[in-house]
């Protein structure tokens, strides 16, 4: 499947380095207990505008580099082994996304230029309970003279504290539960009657409930066609979904190297833990699971760059079968550390959290597992 | 035991009547909270007043000997208390308020204790006067316990302690420490090592408190420095620690078999309920997720299963006060099953269930998620899963030992 290229190896070493020296865990430890507000810290979002990983996935002509999804999911991979904290999924990929692909010409002049070298953050609101349902949206966006107001509310808007605009999910017509009739609309963060209040989590991120007391946009604050955003939507939900997994896959992936580090040196019993074949064989184990997630999670971000059909379903593949693995590596992360992995002073414990959090976040397993059978036919 | 049916209903009236003039109705149900910290808060003067009361009947240590401040209570007749402390909601905090005293200590100084040490420790225990922690883990001895290197030197009218203790339960607020110790070091290893009961208010004793993922902090790294140990608080023979301990160990797998009666008064909702909060139900009432309905139906049966085969140990060993190898397959049956549940409960409430404070969650939530991070030691310590496995291995099938000791 997709062997990385020249260009993308390059990069990958240069995120791994990066990350390593300039945005480890150590530094998100920092910015957590400095109770940051924004879930990130502000010097490690401009270096990364900087460095232009912001625009991978904006077109050139917008003042991205276009290198499309795999890339993308190559410099993700390796932030999420050092839980880099940013909004480079939540606006470089998702934001610049929506714009992409539901944006108008005058839209895109506007924001996607700012996505791509960091300077503003667009994020997409969607949900409004605790659990992954964009059909159920019910926040209502009721025709004006000039326009639309929008009145309901968003839980869990990903960099929702700093974004500064929203792409908000909203209904035109029909009822929650109906895939028809959603809309999608470009809100501006500073819009009279848009509220958002910090939702502190165990990830320690910056996540926000956005509330919408009957906001005014104008006719083209429109992303893509009234009653027919679902569509696009799903296909921004999907691109964010392989990033996802992308990153669930570096941070399952550095829980997995943590792990066997400590196989190979922890000594009990005159030998190293490793040397039990009960710990040998769980080790043997996740590498499996490694392995075939990482195909899952290529493959889709391939098939979103090559345009296959198969991208939904790719997609959902790799969300589940990254979020199983992660799941399943955080818990043994866990385990095999005994007592030391109990200890906050020791990153496995931020693993574990930031594992959930990736899990639930654009549907968990449970959600994607359904999505396939449906998409397959089953 | 020998109680007749009718012996058995007239102490149940009993239990009945002292907990409706005894338990304050004001904390019904309210176990499950209070039961998460080791000590009651001073404002609650009615827990309090409620844990005196019950110390001072001995029914918070039911079955232990009356005559060192215990309940007196046979096996059947701490059952019916039980039962009926679950049927008025109460709960007993000094469990949780003495530390590792009833649940561990308690149970091996009735069993190897001089006369002496029974009178001067057992009392204060039943009375929940007395906080125990316990240090067997060190840097260096884990599961491999045996290795432990912390070393008691007899210098004539007393021991001196040095060395250093990890992942130490309470050690910061405790009154008394159970410690292995290594007064042999030519023996082999295991025969080398004595329990000592040592005094935490000294100057020789140290503890740092390392937080926990939970954000709380309940353990500690524990230095003992020339500390001092009277010669007559040693619980065993000297350099017989490795049984004595391995005992008291029975004793804490024994408290982790997830036979929760009497202990948290039921406050949780059931799975059920949160799971119809928060994936909701379709036109039939079927939970609307039905990949959640089937993995939440596999534990509900695996926590089903579990409580069954808790209830046939129970009935089996009756009569028996002996603490089983079964424990161990408890334990790690208990652990599985809480763990399952607390990671489907956090699934359930989805990003609400990764709530860490402040606005937007509620209380349920919050305490979810502090419960899913504290659940993952509960297959680490008291012997991890991994070594609770091998000891199936070998003393139950029998199997050779080979790398897989413990
Ligand atoms: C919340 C908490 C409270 C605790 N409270 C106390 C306390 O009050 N007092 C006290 O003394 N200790 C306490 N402990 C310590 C606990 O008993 C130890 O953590 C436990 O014995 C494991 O030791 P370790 O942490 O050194 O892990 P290690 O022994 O280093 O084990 C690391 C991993 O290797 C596995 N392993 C080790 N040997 C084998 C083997 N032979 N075969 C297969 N797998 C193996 C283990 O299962 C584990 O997964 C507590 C621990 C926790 C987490």
């Amino acid at each position: 499947m997709a062997a990385l290229t020249e260009e993308q190896s390059l990069l990958k070493e240069q995120a791994k380095a990066w990350a390593r020296d300039e945005a480890s865990v150590a530094k998100f430890r920092e910015m957590r207990d400095s109770g940051n507000e924004f879930g990130f810290d502000k010097a490690t979002w401009a270096s990364i505008g900087e460095m232009g990983w912001a625009g991978i996935v904006v077109p050139e002509e917008f003042g991205g580099v276009d290198m499309g999804y795999l890339t993308f999911g190559v410099v993700l991979e390796e932030l999420g082994r050092q839980l880099t904290a940013s909004p480079l999924l939540a606006s470089g990929l998702v934001g610049a996304t929506a714009l992409v692909l539901g944006g108008s010409e005058d839209q895109k002049q506007a924001w996607l230029p700012k996505i791509a070298d960091g300077t503003a953050t667009v994020t997409l609101a969607v949900d409004e309970g605790p659990r992954h349902a964009p059909a159920r949206t019910a926040l209502a966006a009721e025709k004006t003279g000039s326009g639309y107001a929008l009145r309901g509310h968003k839980l869990h808007v990903l960099e929702g504290m700093s974004a500064d605009a929203f792409v908000v999910a909203a209904r035109t017509s029909g009822s929650p539960g109906d895939s028809a009739g959603i809309s999608l609309f470009l809100v501006e963060a500073g819009a009279s009657g848009l509220s958002r209040q910090r939702l502190i989590t165990a990830d320690s991120r910056g996540y926000a409930s956005v509330g919408f007391d009957g906001v005014e946009v104008a006719s083209d604050a429109l992303l893509g066609e009234v009653d027919r955003g679902a569509e696009v939507l799903d296909a921004i939900l999907d691109r964010g979904r392989a990033g996802l997994a992308a990153e669930m896959l570096g941070t399952a992936a550095q829980s997995f190297d943590m792990t066997l580090d400590y196989l190979k040196n922890r000594v009990q019993f005159g030998q190293v833990i490793g040397s039990f074949q009960a710990l040998g064989h769980r080790a043997a184990g996740l590498f499996t699971e490694m392995e075939m997630a990482r195909s899952c999670v290529e493959a889709a971000l391939q098939a979103i760059d090559d345009g296959s059909d198969d991208v939904a379903q790719l997609c959902s593949l790799a969300k589940c079968k990254a979020g199983d693995f992660l799941h399943h590596m955080s818990n043994e992360l866990i385990q095999i550390h005994g007592g030391i992995g109990m200890t906050d002073e020791f990153d496995a414990g931020l693993y574990l959290k930031r594992a959930r959090a990736l899990e639930a976040t654009f549907g968990n397993q449970a959600f994607h597992r359904d999505r396939y059978a449906t998409l397959i036919g089953i | 035991m020998t109680d007749s049916r009718d012996e058995l209903e007239d102490f149940r009236a009993e239990a009945r009547a002292w907990l409706e003039q005894n338990f304050p109705k004001s904390l019904a149900g309210r176990g499950g909270a209070m039961m998460r910290s080791e000590s009651i808060d001073e404002s609650e003067s009615e827990a309090l007043d409620w844990a005196k009361r019950l110390g001072e009947k001995g029914w918070g240590t039911p079955t232990w000997p009356a005559e060192y401040g215990g309940g007196g209570l046979t096996q059947l007749q701490a059952q019916a208390l039980h039962q009926e402390m679950d049927r008025a909601r109460a709960f007993n905090p000094l469990i949780r308020t003495t530390g590792m005293g009833i649940t561990m200590v308690g149970p091996t100084i009735l069993e190897y204790g001089t006369e002496d040490q029974k009178q001067r420790h057992i009392p204060k225990i039943c009375r929940g006067e007395v906080f125990w922690s316990l240090g067997y883990s060190e840097p260096n001895a884990g599961s491999d316990l045996a290795s432990l290197s912390t070393r008691a030197e007899d210098v004539g009218d007393h021991w001196v302690v040095n060395g250093q203790k990890t992942w130490t339960s309470g050690a910061d607020i405790s009154d008394w420490c159970g410690v292995l110790v290594r007064t042999d070091f030519k023996a082999e290893k295991r025969d080398g090592i004595s329990f000592l009961m040592i005094d935490m208010h000294q100057p020789g004793v140290e503890t740092r408190p390392i937080r926990l993922i939970g954000g709380a902090s309940p353990f500690c790294e524990t230095f003992f420095n020339d500390a001092r140990a009277e010669k007559n608080e040693m619980l065993g023979e000297l350099n017989a620690g490795w049984t004595v301990g391995k005992r008291l160990l029975q004793h804490e797998r024994a408290s982790q078999t997830g036979a929760t009666s009497g202990m948290g008064g039921g406050a949780r909702r059931s799975l059920r309920d949160v799971a119809r909060e928060y994936a909701g139900v379709d036109g039939d009432g079927r939970l609307a997720d039905a990949d959640l309905r089937s993995r939440l139906t596999a534990h509900m049966m695996d926590a089903k299963s579990h409580s069954l085969t808790l209830a046939r140990v129970t009935a089996e060993a009756r009569g028996s006060a002996k603490v089983s190898a079964a424990a161990s397959i408890l334990k790690n049956a208990a652990s599985l099953v809480a763990q399952q549940r607390a990671e489907l409960i956090v699934e359930m409430m989805g990003h609400n269930g990764l709530g860490w404070e402040g606005e937007g969650f509620s209380p349920e939530e919050l305490d979810a998620v502090r419960a899913w991070l504290s659940g993952k030691a509960m297959s680490i310590y008291g012997g991890s899963a991994e070594i609770q496995n091998n000891i199936i291995a070998k003393n139950i099938l029998g199997l050779p030992e080979n790398t897989q000791r413990g």
